[in-house]
Parts: structure tokens; C-alpha cells; sequence
């Protein structure tokens, strides 16, 4: 496959940002997106150009490092997927590919197509865990858990933090994030304890952190590639409200 | 206590929901009285309709709770829009081709034209009954013959087009508002959610026809 990308190019957080245009060629159509991007930047290195810039890491779409924005879609044009996970044989032979990175406040571009995602940090720090003392390791059965409770609180926990909720919706909103981090505890009988103060304090840090509002879209939904309910966003505004007026 | 606009995203959010339900079932309301003007009686119906409105003590009552409601749904809706805005200062050259509601992104622009028909509708009716605009059709003891001033305004047929387009764009407003405010207020449910889009498909049907049917009428059929 012969290509042509238009990528965005940023030298450091400051500095401002083009596209830049580059063509890849003789690409295999079973090469993942991530390994066509290492091709351009294994010719770009060998011509003593500076290599493109971006995240990842496990590359089997489990460790939420990779991102990229890709022909207006968050991971790309197929769906349930991380970059890592997309193959070239979704794009035609001559296209032209536009690589941006995630747009958002909350997220600045670090370089290039790298982008920080600490403030996905900073609201897990503000209350996405459970206070535990240490100790020996209890028995697995001791605390009753729904069953149905317990399949959609792993749905949630699912989650692997990568961004693309905030990127697809139009409000750069992290209600999809927070909303599965506050959904996996609180259906769970260990979360419940602190499911109040949890709640108050990741809304709270969301909206300090420059994130938009949810204005119901789904966009999230529908760009997640671990498959993220909307519902958990209904169980967090319950969560909040029950956590303000009780 | 804190001002509202230090609220929470979610507690904006969740007054926003409320003023909006209470202002969609007043829409019911005002619709079961728009549609005495099919009536052929003179005006008799609509004008004791709207006499009770504008008397009754406890319509007058929930009258702060509308204007409240109105201008509390304005306010955070543009707050929230202003964050939302700011919250991407650099957008996408690709544009967004992620799989959404349709309208559910023009919320902002659909209701602002419903604000644009909302200062329209109340020059044209509120406003006479509070003595702050002229009526142009003569009084009926000392009150504003409303019946009269629907039937001058529908018989400018620029007037009717106009309240035709702008009541579609409330209706497409509506749509996504119903089914909305009920996630917002932390209702999703297997089983209740799919009924409650059925259900605002269904309700802005409803107000979109229902009151399309007056200037439809008053179009084809007093012409």
C-alpha cells in the first residue's frame, strides 16, 4: 500500500504546530497502524530528520498508551480497537490519512502526536481507589458480591484510561472516564464504604482539570475501545447526586 | 450557601434537567390551549383558557417557576456551553466522524433559536397582557382579546412559515432534551431507557404537530 499522512507536528508544548506531509510506500496491508508510523520513522532517521513523536507501549490494547487521532476518529475507523490494534488493510490503497492528537485542554501535546494524560492521574489520586490497611490476604468469598453486580463493575474497571472518550467528544468531557472509575467501586460492596467522598472528590478534580461538560452525545461510547457503557454516566450522576442530598 | 454558578458540572446539569422537564410539561399545557383556537366559536374557549391562565392564583403561582426555569435553563445552558468550548481550544483538521446523537450536537444552536421565538412570542402575547406592549386588536373589558391576536398574526402568512420553522427547531431541541435530562438525573435503565426515547420521539411529535396545526389551519382553511 502506498500512502499519503498528513501529520500534526509540534516541537514542545510551547511551540506551535503544522501538518507536515509524508508518504509511506510498499506497506503491508497486515502491518498495524503503529508499525507503518515506526516504517516512516525508521526513512525519516535514516535522512537525519527528527521522527515522529507518539505514545504507546504494550501494543496489544491493553496498557492505554497509544493514542492518535485518526481521520476524525479516536484509535481510527474500526471499532472496539486501540491504535495498536488497527491494521493497515482498513484503509485503501492511495489514501490520504490525517494523524492528529488528542484535542484538549486537559491534555496538552507534550511533542509531536505525544500528548499528557496526568490529569487522568490526578483524578484517580483524588479518590479512584480504596483506602485499605495492610494486611493479610482475605478470603476470596468472605464479602457476598452480586453476581450482576460484579460482571458490570468488571465491565467498568475495563477502562484502560487511554483518553479516547475525552478526544471523540466534542466537548473534550471526561465523564465517560471518571464515570467507569467511580462505577467499578461503587457497585462493589469493598467500594461502597467510600463511594461518597470518592465521587464529591473525582467531580470535583474533573471540573478543576478543564474538562467539558457531558451533553449526553455518546460519542465516548461509541469511539471506547474497551466498549464502555453511557449507563455508567447515569450511575455517576446518581452516585453524585445520592453523595450531595443524603 | 454557594452561588449557582460555583455549583458542580453535574449540579449545573442536574438544575438544568429539572427546569427542563418542568418547562417540557408546561408545553403540554400550552399546547392543550393552543389547540381551543381550531374551535369555531369566536374565541370563546381560548380566551377563557387563556383569562384562567393569566388570573388563577395558583397558575400564578407556578408562573415564577416558569419565568425561574427559563431563565435558569439560559443561563447554565450557556455557562456550560462556554466551558465546553473552552475546554478544546485547538480542534480537529478531521473533523468528527464519531458515530452521535445528530442533534444532540446543535443543542446550543437550536436553543438558541428557541430563545429567538420565545422574545418573538412574548412581544407578541405576554408582554399586551402585562400592559408592556400595545395590543393591536381592541380590549374586551379591559383585557387583551388574545383569540384576535392570534388570528392577525396567522393571517400574515410570513408569521405562520416562521412559527412552522421555529416550532420544528423546538422540537428538535425537545428530542434530545426528554431523553437527556432522564441520563442526567442518573436514569438508564435495560428496560426503561429504550421507552424513554420512544417516548421523546413521540413528545416532540407531538408539540411539533400540535402546534403546527394552528397556523396550518389558519393557512388552508380561514385564509
Amino acid at each position: 500500500m502506498n500512502l499519503t499522512l498528513e501529520i500534526w507536528r509540534q516541537e514542545s508544548p510551547k511551540a506551535k504546530g503544522r501538518f507536515e506531509t509524508y508518504k509511506v510506500q510498499n506497506i503491508s496491508p497486515d502491518c498495524s497502524f503503529l508499525e507503518m508510523l515506526d516504517i516512516l520513522n525508521e526513512t525519516l532517521i535514516d535522512k537525519i530528520q527528527s521522527p515522529i513523536n507518539f505514545d504507546h507501549d504494550c501494543r496489544e490494547g491493553i496498557c492505554g498508551m497509544c493514542s492518535l487521532y485518526i481521520n476524525g476518529r479516536p484509535h481510527g475507523p474500526d471499532d472496539d480497537v486501540t491504535t495498536c490494534q488497527l491494521h493497515m488493510r482498513k484503509f485503501k490503497d492511495g489514501d490520504t490519512i490525517t494523524i492528529e492528537p488528542w484535542r484538549s485542554k486537559a491534555f496538552p501535546v507534550i511533542k509531536d502526536l505525544m500528548i499528557n494524560r496526568n490529569a487522568f492521574d490526578q483524578i484517580i489520586q483524588a479518590g479512584g481507589y480504596i483506602s485499605v490497611t495492610t494486611g493479610g490476604v482475605p478470603d476470596a468469598n468472605s464479602i457476598p458480591v452480586n453476581r450482576n453486580d460484579a460482571e458490570l463493575a468488571m465491565d467498568a474497571a475495563a477502562c484502560i484510561g487511554c483518553g479516547a472518550c475525552v478526544a471523540a467528544c466534542k466537548n473534550a468531557s471526561a465523564m465517560l472516564f471518571v464515570a467507569a472509575k467511580v462505577s467499578q467501586f461503587a457497585l462493589l460492596p469493598q467500594g461502597k464504604i467510600e463511594a461518597k467522598d470518592r465521587v464529591k472528590a473525582m467531580v470535583a478534580k474533573m471540573d478543576e482539570l478543564g474538562f467539558g461538560n457531558c451533553t449526553n452525545t455518546y460519542a465516548c461510547e461509541a469511539e471506547c475501545p474497551k466498549g464502555i457503557s453511557v449507563s455508567n454516566i447515569a450511575r455517576m450522576n446518581r452516585e453524585y447526586m445520592c453523595a450531595k442530598v443524603i | 450557601m454557594k452561588s449557582i454558578l460555583n455549583y458542580s458540572s453535574l449540579s449545573k446539569k442536574y438544575i438544568m434537567a429539572i427546569a427542563g422537564i418542568f418547562l417540557m410539561s408546561f408545553l403540554v399545557i400550552h399546547l392543550a390551549i393552543n389547540l381551543c383556537l381550531l374551535r369555531d366559536d369566536g374565541g370563546e374557549w381560548f380566551n377563557a383558557a387563556a383569562h384562567f391562565m393569566g388570573t388563577n392564583y395558583i397558575v400564578k403561582f407556578f408562573e415564577i417557576f416558569l419565568f425561574a426555569g427559563i431563565i435558569i435553563h439560559i443561563l447554565l445552558g450557556v455557562i456550560l456551553q462556554i466551558k465546553n468550548w473552552m475546554s478544546r481550544p485547538i480542534g480537529y483538521k478531521s473533523g468528527n466522524k464519531s458515530t452521535t446523537s445528530f442533534l444532540s450536537k446543535y443543542m446550543i444552536y437550536t436553543g438558541a433559536v428557541v430563545l429567538i421565538f420565545f422574545i418573538i412570542h412574548f412581544m407578541n402575547f405576554y408582554f399586551i397582557k402585562v400592559g408592556w406592549v400595545e395590543s393591536p386588536v381592541p380590549m374586551i373589558d379591559e383585557e387583551p382579546n388574545f383569540y384576535a391576536i392570534a388570528q392577525l398574526l396567522f393571517a400574515n402568512k410570513a408569521y405562520s412559515v416562521l412559527y412552522i420553522v421555529l416550532i420544528t427547531i423546538l422540537g428538535f431541541h425537545l428530542n434530545h432534551a426528554f431523553q437527556s435530562a432522564f441520563q442526567t438525573l442518573g436514569i438508564n435503565h435495560p428496560v426503561y431507557t429504550p421507552f424513554i426515547k420512544s417516548f421523546a420521539t413521540f413528545y416532540s411529535i407531538l408539540i411539533v404537530v400540535g402546534f403546527n396545526i394552528i397556523p396550518l389551519f389558519f393557512l388552508f382553511f380561514k385564509a
